[in-house]
């Protein structure tokens, strides 16, 4: 009989998905789709307003990295009035939007390391799914989860200096930013009461890498083996290669690290990339147009960002990056569990840029927004914790937005999430006559391991989590987990 | 005959002058009685309802009516204070009110309402009203979506003629506040901006000034609206 495994919702992922895996007489895995099943429509709804409006609006997509979709929207119209295509800014408004951004990606990360994944590391992938939580690291490994709710606090009080609010504030603004960073401000970051300090994340981003490189070396068959397949992958780099999470050019390298993206200027990303719509999600497949929908489709997010850059420009994260690299004799690489390994050496990386700025006077000054002459288009790029994010606005006479599109960080993974899923499903379902829930937490495992935001991805609206069901060759439905 | 005279507002002795309307004989006295519409130095309407208090046991608008030798007022007290939520909601529900992306938000005398009165959530169902974005001007923008039909715009934003740059158009429920396409164009920038501050709401805009004021610093964001009238 054939089956048709379902798991919906799915847990621990930002936003609303399901799998559905079908499996054959023989147990056989026939085929497997990560569905989107949410639909906001928000490059619709922005059209008409008027163009300042678009970063305070359209990050409302999202809880988590607001902050991505605020600053991307903002440099998209920082080219709409003039003010370049992102070193145009003032001294002041482009380092307040990186140190709101590395404070954004630092709360991201740990809220992703900390939260979501480390339950599935500290408790098995098939450990207890009533402890395999933050519930669960709260009451086992209590310094662990303070850890890492005291590494968010921290980024999010970044955010809150830069752009006023934790969740959702306005200091991205066309052509610069709203504040400075006062003196008391930049002393209670530099100097705060322990943990609250930056030294004090700089160690503790440390501390959370060597925790997952200890729990690699005791485990590397099962990370290595799990979900390893070859793919192109696309990040912005600075433009002597180093990793730069806010302003770049587009490169993408193929599977041998050979670049298929020459570090292109991406205001002219259409002539690159093209997105694809399937009957059965909601979320678009973007692929590389050189390359073609077949093989065109690449990573984004820590894996690739580290497989596109040649080096880190923080001493602590590029002594990491060393040893990462070597790992895969500096080729890119393509195991999907590093996925996590990668996000920490970033979480490293963010930790030693926010000191840094911190210290810069710059912060200080009051030149906060330049002006020229006005654009009818512009786009805006951005490394968002999840990977690459795109929006592009082109807005009519009267200063009204007309067309809006976004390319978000998990579209850009939806080829890659679904082949992990087949790779997973394939390798542990295979035969199987009772599927348990820790296979189906594998399933979601390979999905977590992208950090996805589903809700951002379709700009949608919905519960949150995901759900697995099993049908036979009929189509019957014979199990469903909704956890 | 003195031309000051003596009343009270729940209960609290005051004195203004002869031919005072209440709601500016309150604030001479330090008392805070809410107003949308009304505008210091503007002929008063008592079209927006919100300075509603109680006389004698009937409901009058503070803004329209003459303190009267003797009057007992009552304002901040449970029932006239149920009173002005319900008419913030019914605003808020009559038409798009979206305040997290919105320019004003944090110097809206609407949403700073709403905050006093503690709305959470409307108790009347959403219009979602079908309504227009008119950018034709080369300074402001005219969001009909937020605009409570205050006529503060109508009653201020004056060329050097006289001749208002805002007019009514329509009626009954079709009616919105339209902006003088011609006289618009003729609009300066230092126009543009009091119309843009004299909206209750974020109705007015000016162009390309957004968000500029940052979070922290707004009218509102620390302190409530008429918390710095003091008794």
């Amino acid at each position: 009989m054939t089956k048709k495994i379902t798991i919906e919702p799915v847990t621990r992922v930002e936003g609303h998905g399901k799998v559905t895996i079908h499996m054959d007489h023989q147990g056989n895995i026939q085929q497997t789709r990560l569905h989107i099943v949410e639909f906001r429509g928000f490059e619709r709804f922005v059209q008409g307003r008027p163009y300042w409006e678009a970063p305070v609006l359209v990050q409302r997509l999202c809880g988590i990295c607001p902050v991505s979709h605020h600053l991307a929207a903002a440099k998209a119209l920082d080219v709409i009035v003039g003010a370049g295509t992102g070193e145009g800014l003032t001294p002041t408004g482009e380092k307040m939007r990186r140190l709101m951004h590395y404070g954004q990606f630092f709360q991201s990360h740990a809220l992703h390391f900390f939260h979501l994944s480390a339950p599935d590391f500290l408790f098995g992938f098939d450990g207890d799914p009533a402890i395999r939580n933050i519930i669960g690291i709260a009451l086992t490994k209590p310094e662990l989860a303070v850890q890492g709710v005291m590494m968010r606090k921290f980024g999010q009080e970044i955010i809150r200096a830069t752009a006023g609010k934790k969740i959702h504030g306005t200091g991205a603004i066309p052509g610069g930013i709203n504040k400075n960073l006062s003196i008391e401000e930049r002393d209670e970051f530099l100097k705060g009461a322990d943990p609250l300090n930056a030294d004090k994340m700089v160690s503790w981003a440390q501390e959370a890498l060597d925790f997952f490189k200890y729990f690699y070396s005791s485990n590397k068959e099962m990370i290595d083996g799990f979900a390893h397949f070859p793919s192109n992958h696309l990040s912005l780099v600075r433009k002597d290669g180093a990793l730069d999470l806010y302003h770049g050019v587009l490169r993408a390298v193929d599977t041998d690290g050979k670049k298929i993206l020459h570090d292109i200027d991406y205001q002219e990303y259409t002539n690159y990339i093209e997105e694809e719509v399937r009957s059965w999600s909601y979320m678009k497949f973007p692929y590389l147009k050189s390359i073609g929908k077949e093989n065109g489709w690449y990573r984004v997010g820590p894996l690739a960002r580290l497989n596109t850059a040649e080096f880190i420009p923080t001493p602590l994260a590029q002594k990491e990056f060393e040893i990462y690299k070597a790992l895969t004799n500096g080729k890119p690489n393509n195991y999907c569990l590093h996925m996590h390994y990668a996000r920490l050496i970033e979480t490293l990386h963010a930790a030693e840029v926010i000191r840094d700025l911190l210290n810069d006077p710059d912060l200080l000054g009051n030149d906060l927004v330049v002006k020229g002459t006005k654009q009818k288009e512009g786009v805006g790029l951005i490394e968002a914790p999840r990977g690459t994010l795109f929006h592009h606005y082109r807005i009519n006479d009267n200063d009204q937005i007309e067309m809006a599109n976004l390319i978000v960080s998990t579209t850009n993974n939806n080829e890659p999430m679904n082949r992990s899923v087949n790779y997973v499903a394939k390798a542990i379902m295979t035969g199987k006559e009772i599927i348990t829930e820790g296979m189906m937490n594998s399933v979601e495992v390979a999905i977590r391991a992208y950090d996805p935001c589903l809700s951002c991805a379709t700009h949608a609206l919905g519960k949150m989590p995901l759900e697995i069901s099993l049908y036979d060759e009929d189509n019957n439905l014979i199990d469903r987990k909704r956890s | 005959m003195s031309n000051l005279i003596k009343f009270k507002i729940d209960g609290v002795e005051c004195m203004t002058e002869r031919g005072k309307f209440i709601v500016e004989a309150a604030l001479e006295n330090g008392i805070f009685i809410p107003t949308l519409c009304n505008m210091p130095g503007v002929k008063p309407k008592g079209s927006c309802r919100i300075c509603t208090v109680k006389i004698n046991g009937r409901l009058m608008t503070s803004c329209t009516t003459p303190v009267a030798d003797g009057m007992e007022v009552e304002s901040n007290s449970t029932e006239i204070n149920e009173l002005r939520k319900s008419i913030v909601e019914l605003l808020f529900v009559s038409g798009n009110h979206f305040c997290p992306a919105c320019e004003k938000s944090g110097n809206c005398e609407l949403q700073a309402l709403g905050y006093l009165y503690q709305m959470m959530v409307p108790r009347y169902p959403y219009e979602f009203p079908l309504r227009e974005v008119d950018a034709d001007s080369p300074y402001i923008i005219k969001d009909q979506n937020r605009c409570i039909l205050c006529k503060r715009c109508i009653k201020t934003i004056k060329d050097e003629q006289g001749r208002s740059l805002f007019a009514f158009r329509d009626r009954g429920h079709r009616l919105e506040v339209v902006l003088d396409k011609e006289l618009a164009a003729e609009m300066t920038p230092e126009l543009a901006e009091l119309a843009m501050k004299n909206c209750p709401v974020g109705s007015i805009l000016v162009k390309e000034k957004g968000f500029v004021e940052p979070i922290g610093k707004r009218k509102f964001d620390k302190t409530a609206i008429g918390s710095d009238v003091k008794l």
